[in-house]
């Protein structure tokens, strides 16, 4: 039982995951579940409760019950306690102050990172404004490598999404084209198939690695079939670079998407043992988005931001090069408007960043939300203020398969001038080489080069 | 100053026809050109509009009536746009006074047709008719038993389960206006699902998606929509078991239910 009292009127909670879904911002997914604060006074008396409550409190009572969910075991047992020690006596408001003052940096978050449990992250983010998440967010980069370096100080990535509605070789091929002619491309080549049909997959894969073989280009690819799928492929030796899987923060979320932390391990030893990275190993790309727990029936009557920062606890134990958010896929019953998908971006990079993950995220919305693309500049800068990882390059922001918008090649370019960003070093310096950009590093109005024309007879 | 991509011409234009995408738009600097930033701003104000609009279902039930149909108009328990968008659950099941008027109408049926606006009035107010018609002709030459064709304001999908259950048919096919693409505003989707009863999963339902001019056309949706009632009444199911050998069929928009969908 939680309590707090505020000019005389009493707020009672019963129990800490009823504590958490009360203080989350409000948003329709809980209260589509039925869980959200009744009122804002509410909200601010959850809040209030929660930020005087020790952070110990989340290594002994389990959101989710530890004996009914392997993720809920692999966050405690894999809780490092000599990490915990620097903020084991703070309450999590005495947190907050402490991730926002000057003494606490970049390293001072890195040693935190597995001594961090997903609620604590989750907690805290619920007691901090936008403001917050990004000033913390952006103290932490999180660095990983496959062919090239993401993560960087300074850089911006982004993934190629070339997604067409039949999986037409032609048409992915066009579109990535022009991705690479826009500089975009450095996080990952990676197509949604249309089809999760194995022989379409592995064509799609043979695809893409013949354009990277081409074209010498330092990036990776990745078709995001479903792992069981991937895996199938890689024991046909298909050019597996990243073994892809959506991920949910419960493991009744993780059944709905047919998979278990079992599977996971298997399909990263398979990649791993490929060895296709050349300056490292990081082989996992997930995805994951609020709201996924509570659509599948498998969220414990607990906030769909907590379940996600739960997800984010699965992808740390498997050194993934990507992962992102999906943020405004899913809908307006789970996140109404252009601020509630705002407000859950930012929250998201927040937790995955303090947990350790190279967080991007798809600044997305569908037509049926209340946001349009201004709400996605806004988002796409806030996100680059704070340091995001890498973000999403859709032709004209609009992707024609999976019938949602999301950010542009152009969008990247935008914001990589706006705020001096620049590509991950290998892929800067392959775009130089190629000559579609200049000395500052500028892309050049020029003729496609000369080594694009095998794609172009191909096309 | 704007620059249009300047690569020799002809290899941008066969690259441009490979694919529906948006790609190769004219760029001013880091940003896209006047014109091609207005064509995407008329693109989802034309998709934000068709999630908008209402069905107009006087019209649709003259129309259907003066075919002489016999149908009924129904409500789902979501009483504007606002609840139906924010509340899936209440666009999945009938209002009282709707289920009141459908159980009075039960019977022995082998099929029942439904149709809801969904996200696109305008998919509905455009195809549903078109492929209703040429359904009901192929079934017109065998021994299937059709319920009243069903009008229902602000339903979801699985309202067609709510439907089919109440009214006591044995297959439920609802036809309804899909979440419009922002190059495809008014794509309609035609769902089938074998014993409709409250619960069903999506799982348990096959699909025929972007049924429109430019996707999969009327009469190969009726084609494929009627060789699936059959296959469902000779083998008693629909759904992911009844996929394989549907994917058998000529190309086109066959498919079970994705999660992302």
């Amino acid at each position: 039982m939680y309590a707090t009292t505020i000019l005389g009127t009493s707020y009672r909670f019963p129990d800490l995951k009823t504590l958490m879904a009360k203080a989350t911002p409000l948003r329709s997914g809980d209260c589509l579940a039925g869980i959200a604060a009744a009122s804002a006074a509410e909200r601010v008396a959850a809040q209030m409760a929660l930020a005087d409550l020790p952070l110990s409190v989340f290594l002994n009572e389990a959101l989710v019950p530890y004996e009914e969910d392997e993720v809920t075991r692999l966050i405690l047992d894999g809780h490092d306690r000599n990490a915990f020690a620097p903020i084991a006596s703070l309450t999590v408001g005495e947190f907050r102050d402490w991730l926002l003052s000057d003494a606490v940096d970049e390293d001072a978050l890195a040693a935190l990172t597995f001594g961090l449990t997903p609620e604590m992250a989750a907690a805290v983010s619920k007691i901090c404004r936008n403001q917050d998440l990004i000033l913390v967010a952006a103290k932490r980069r999180v660095i990983t490598k496959f062919r090239n370096t993401l993560g960087l100080r300074g850089r911006l990535s982004s993934r190629i999404q070339p997604n067409h509605p039949t999986d037409d070789a032609r048409g992915v091929l066009a579109s990535a084209i022009d991705g690479l002619l826009l500089g975009n491309g450095d996080a990952v080549i990676g197509v949604n198939p249309a089809s999760d049909s194995p022989e379409q997959c592995y064509e799609l894969l043979s695809l893409l690695d013949e354009l990277r073989e081409t074209l010498s280009i330092p990036t990776q690819s990745c078709v995001l079939a479903h792992v069981t799928t991937t895996l199938q492929l890689m024991e046909r030796h298909a050019p597996v670079d990243l073994v892809f899987q959506s991920i949910g923060g419960t493991q009744a979320a993780n059944s709905s998407f047919a998979i278990d932390l079992a599977l996971l391990r298997e399909s990263r030893e398979a990649a791993l043992a490929l060895k296709r990275g050349t300056v490292g190993d990081n082989v996992m790309y997930f995805e994951t988005g609020q709201g996924s727990a509570l659509s599948a029936n498998a969220h414990w009557n607990c906030d769909q931001q907590t379940l996600e920062a739960r997800a984010y606890g699965v992808a740390r134990a498997f050194d993934p090069l990507l992962v992102n958010t999906v943020v405004g896929f899913i809908g307006p019953e789970y996140l109404f408007d252009g601020k509630q998908i705002t407000r859950a971006a930012l929250e998201d990079h927040f937790c995955g960043k303090l947990l350790g993950l190279p967080m991007g995220c798809d600044v997305c919305y569908t037509n049926h939300a209340e946001a349009d693309q201004n709400d996605m500049d806004d988002l796409l800068t806030l996100l680059a203020v704070a340091g995001v990882n890498y973000v999403m390059g859709v032709p004209g922001a609009d992707d024609i398969m999976l019938n949602y918008q999301s950010t542009s090649y152009h969008d990247v370019l935008a914001v990589r001038r706006m705020l001096n960003l620049a590509p991950a070093p290998e892929f800067a310096q392959w775009l130089a080489d190629v000559g579609l950009t200049d000395a500052r590093g500028e892309l050049r109005p020029l003729a496609l080069p000369a080594s694009f024309a095998p794609l172009l007879e191909r096309a | 100053m704007a620059d249009d991509r300047p690569a020799p011409l002809d290899k941008i234009a066969i690259l441009r026809s490979a694919t529906p995408a948006r790609i190769f738009l004219p760029r001013a600097g880091a940003a896209l050109t006047t014109r091609a930033t207005l064509d995407f701003q008329l693109a989802h104000a034309e998709a934000r509009d068709a999630v908008e609009e209402r069905l107009d279902a006087d019209r649709l039930f003259d129309e259907l009536t003066f075919r002489g149909l016999t149908a009924v108009r129904v409500k789902s328990a979501a009483r504007d746009r606002r609840s139906f968008l924010l509340r899936p659950d209440l666009g999945r099941k009938l209002d009282d006074d709707s289920r009141q008027h459908l159980k009075a109408l039960a019977g022995d049926y082998d099929l029942a047709f439904v149709i809801a606006e969904g996200l696109s009035a305008r998919a509905i107010a455009r195809h549903a008719l078109p492929v209703l018609e040429r359904a009901l002709q192929s079934l017109g030459q065998t021994s299937w038993k059709i319920a009243p064709i069903v009008l229902a304001e602000q339903g979801r999908v699985a309202l067609g389960d709510d439907i089919g259950e109440t009214l006591g048919a044995r297959l439920v096919a609802v036809f309804i206006g899909e979440r419009p693409g922002l190059s495809s505003p008014d794509s309609m989707g035609v769902y089938l699902t074998f014993a409709p009863r409250v619960g069903r999963t999506d799982a348990e339902r096959n699909c025929l998606s972007n049924i429109r001019p430019q996707g999969l056309s009327y009469a190969d949706a009726a084609h494929k929509l009627i060789y699936l009632c059959n296959e469902a009444r000779r083998r008693q199911l629909t759904g992911v078991d009844l996929k394989d050998e549907a994917n058998t069929l000529p190309s086109g928009e066959l498919r079970t239910i994705d999660a992302k969908s």
